[in-house]
């Protein structure tokens, strides 16, 4: 395929984790055409999992967390165009509009526009000072300092979801008084089992962090120096910052406005392809099929964003591909490392593993016979081992996994 | 300054030289197969697996408990797997050969 892709022009909208991963893949596979990465962003690409956890505690810069050191886009002749907006996309021109005007001609596109955090109709929140999403290097730099320069420190962290929680984790260790509100009756209330929200919030509450459920923020007032959260049961709060965590919006309008077909995200096939043959969609933004799982979904990791951009590469240089994996996930709190395999939707039985050392135990899920996803809490061999039995279906004797005197191994829990 | 020598799965051997950050950024920045460094070095995906040449097991030490935990069960660990991003770039890996795990 060399010769044919020699003149032609790759363009990729979005450059984070999927769109970055794309062009170094692109690169990789052969491609020899032009590659042109456009971001609004104007920071240097760079990982955004730190961002709520250790670089929020640091004073560091994002040039200690680039996705790729700048040499190499040099090196693999990949064009960075930062802080630049594309405005539309012409599919059947097969060109893309910048926000000055300019068109640019494409032979493939790529859109890796991901998500942007939802702000709730909250009254007053437009107007109250000190509020930040936690997306980019800017929040977490806004936020960083917003609560370095208040003698007060208090922070409202509206959301009790993964961003939120690990905001929370961080602004707790740079001296805060944090608050998490969360509108259901517990944290994480979307993504894991009860035992799993218990556990997060005796850890958030052990180390001095208030976990406020079943709470709906209604408005904020604005005072002075400061903002008073308000909820629908009369709780008032008193914050120097509010962190906005609540969820996301994809960013399919650009996609939406140019005839791509958009369902929950923008919809792709198995090689990350839309409903055009020239235009592909990878990361958050995408809702795709998941062979193993069998249903749709759409997905906000690194690990969908890196293995979808890999997908697409290979499919736009002609290989065949099929874009199959089993999802995994990471967070850090405090001291403890939670690692995911899986998807647990759909679950109907629970094993809970309790490790001997403290704060350390897994999460098993099943669905009848078979294990959908295993969360381990600082124990990396649940989640290892979990990843294998998921992916071979291998039947499990369920009643082994919680038994601590039953070695760990991976042959000791097959039935 | 470090000379570290990667030997890929294609039978390659690539020389390269660093100083500071992981052993695992030092692969990537210079594109060495089989290195992906998913996760950004906070030892979650295992994608950045090596095996120590055994004679200079000393250089880098044996991995901690959470890399050894993530290792034990992987198809092609080895008595000396480890994974790169928890290795320090220094001169004490001066001379050191990693064989980039399948």
């Amino acid at each position: 395929m060399s010769s044919t892709t020699q003149n032609k022009v790759c363009i990729v909208i979005g450059a984070s984790h999927a769109g970055v991963n794309f062009a170094f893949a692109l690169r990789r596979e052969g491609w020899e055409g032009e590659i042109i990465l456009y971001d609004n962003d104007k920071e240097f690409p760079y990982h955004r999992p730190p961002l709520s956890k250790a670089y929020l505690t640091s004073e560091e810069g994002t040039e200690q967390s680039l996705l790729f050191p700048k040499e190499n886009y040099k090196t693999d002749n990949i064009v960075l165009k930062l802080g630049i907006a594309v405005n539309t996309i012409n599919k059947e021109e097969k060109t893309i509009t910048l926000a000055n005007g300019s068109v640019q001609q494409y032979d493939k596109l790529v859109i890796a526009t991901g998500a942007r955090p939802f702000i709730p109709p909250i009254q007053g929140l437009d107007l109250a000072k000190n509020v930040f999403p936690m997306r980019t290097a800017e929040d977490a730099i806004n936020i960083r300092k917003t609560i370095n320069n208040s003698l007060t420190k208090r922070a409202v962290i509206i959301g009790g979801g993964y961003i939120g929680l690990e905001t929370a984790a961080s602004l707790k260790k740079l001296g805060a008084d944090v608050v998490v509100l969360e509108r259901e009756e517990r944290v994480l209330a979307r993504v894991t089992a009860p035992v799993m929200s218990d556990f997060f919030t005796q850890l958030h509450q052990n180390n001095g962090v208030k976990v406020l459920t079943r709470k709906n923020v209604v408005s904020i007032e604005n005072k002075d120096d400061h903002n008073v959260v308000v909820c629908d049961d009369g709780t008032k709060l008193n914050a120097d910052l509010i962190v906005v965590g609540v969820g996301i919006k994809v960013n399919s309008e650009l996609a939406q406005n140019a005839g791509i077909v958009i369902e929950n995200g923008i919809k792709v096939d198995e090689t990350a392809k839309t409903n055009d043959p020239n235009i592909y969609a990878i990361g958050d933004c995408t809702y795709h099929f998941n062979p193993h799982y069998k249903y749709h979904l759409r997905l906000e990791s690194v690990q969908n964003a890196v293995d979808q951009a890999k997908a697409a590469a290979k499919a736009i240089c002609e290989q065949e591909v099929v874009y199959d994996t089993i999802p995994w996930f990471w967070s850090d709190q405090f001291d403890v490392k939670l690692q995911i395999v899986g998807l647990s939707k759909g679950y109907n039985q629970i094993i809970i593993r309790q490790e001997e050392a403290e704060n350390s135990f897994s999460t098993w899920y099943f669905k009848d016979d078979e294990l959908l996803a295993v969360d381990a809490v600082n124990f990396a061999k649940a989640y290892v081992l979990g990843t294998k039995f998921i992916k071979s279906k291998q039947k499990l004797d369920k009643s082994k996994i919680s038994d601590l005197s039953i070695p760990f191994k991976p042959n000791s829990f097959l039935a | 300054m470090a000379k570290i020598t990667f030997i890929t799965s294609d039978g390659n051997t690539t020389i390269v030289e660093g100083s500071t950050g992981s052993v695992m950024e030092l692969a990537v920045q210079n594109k060495i197969k089989g290195i992906d460094g998913d996760c950004g070095g906070v030892c979650s995906c295992a994608t950045c697996h090596v095996h120590v040449n055994p004679e200079q097991w000393d250089k880098t030490g044996a991995p901690d408990e959470l890399e050894n935990d993530m290792l034990e069960f992987d198809d092609n660990v080895s008595e000396y797997s480890r994974l790169s991003c928890q290795m320090k770039v220094s001169e004490d890996l001066d001379g050191l050969i990693l064989t980039v795990a399948k």
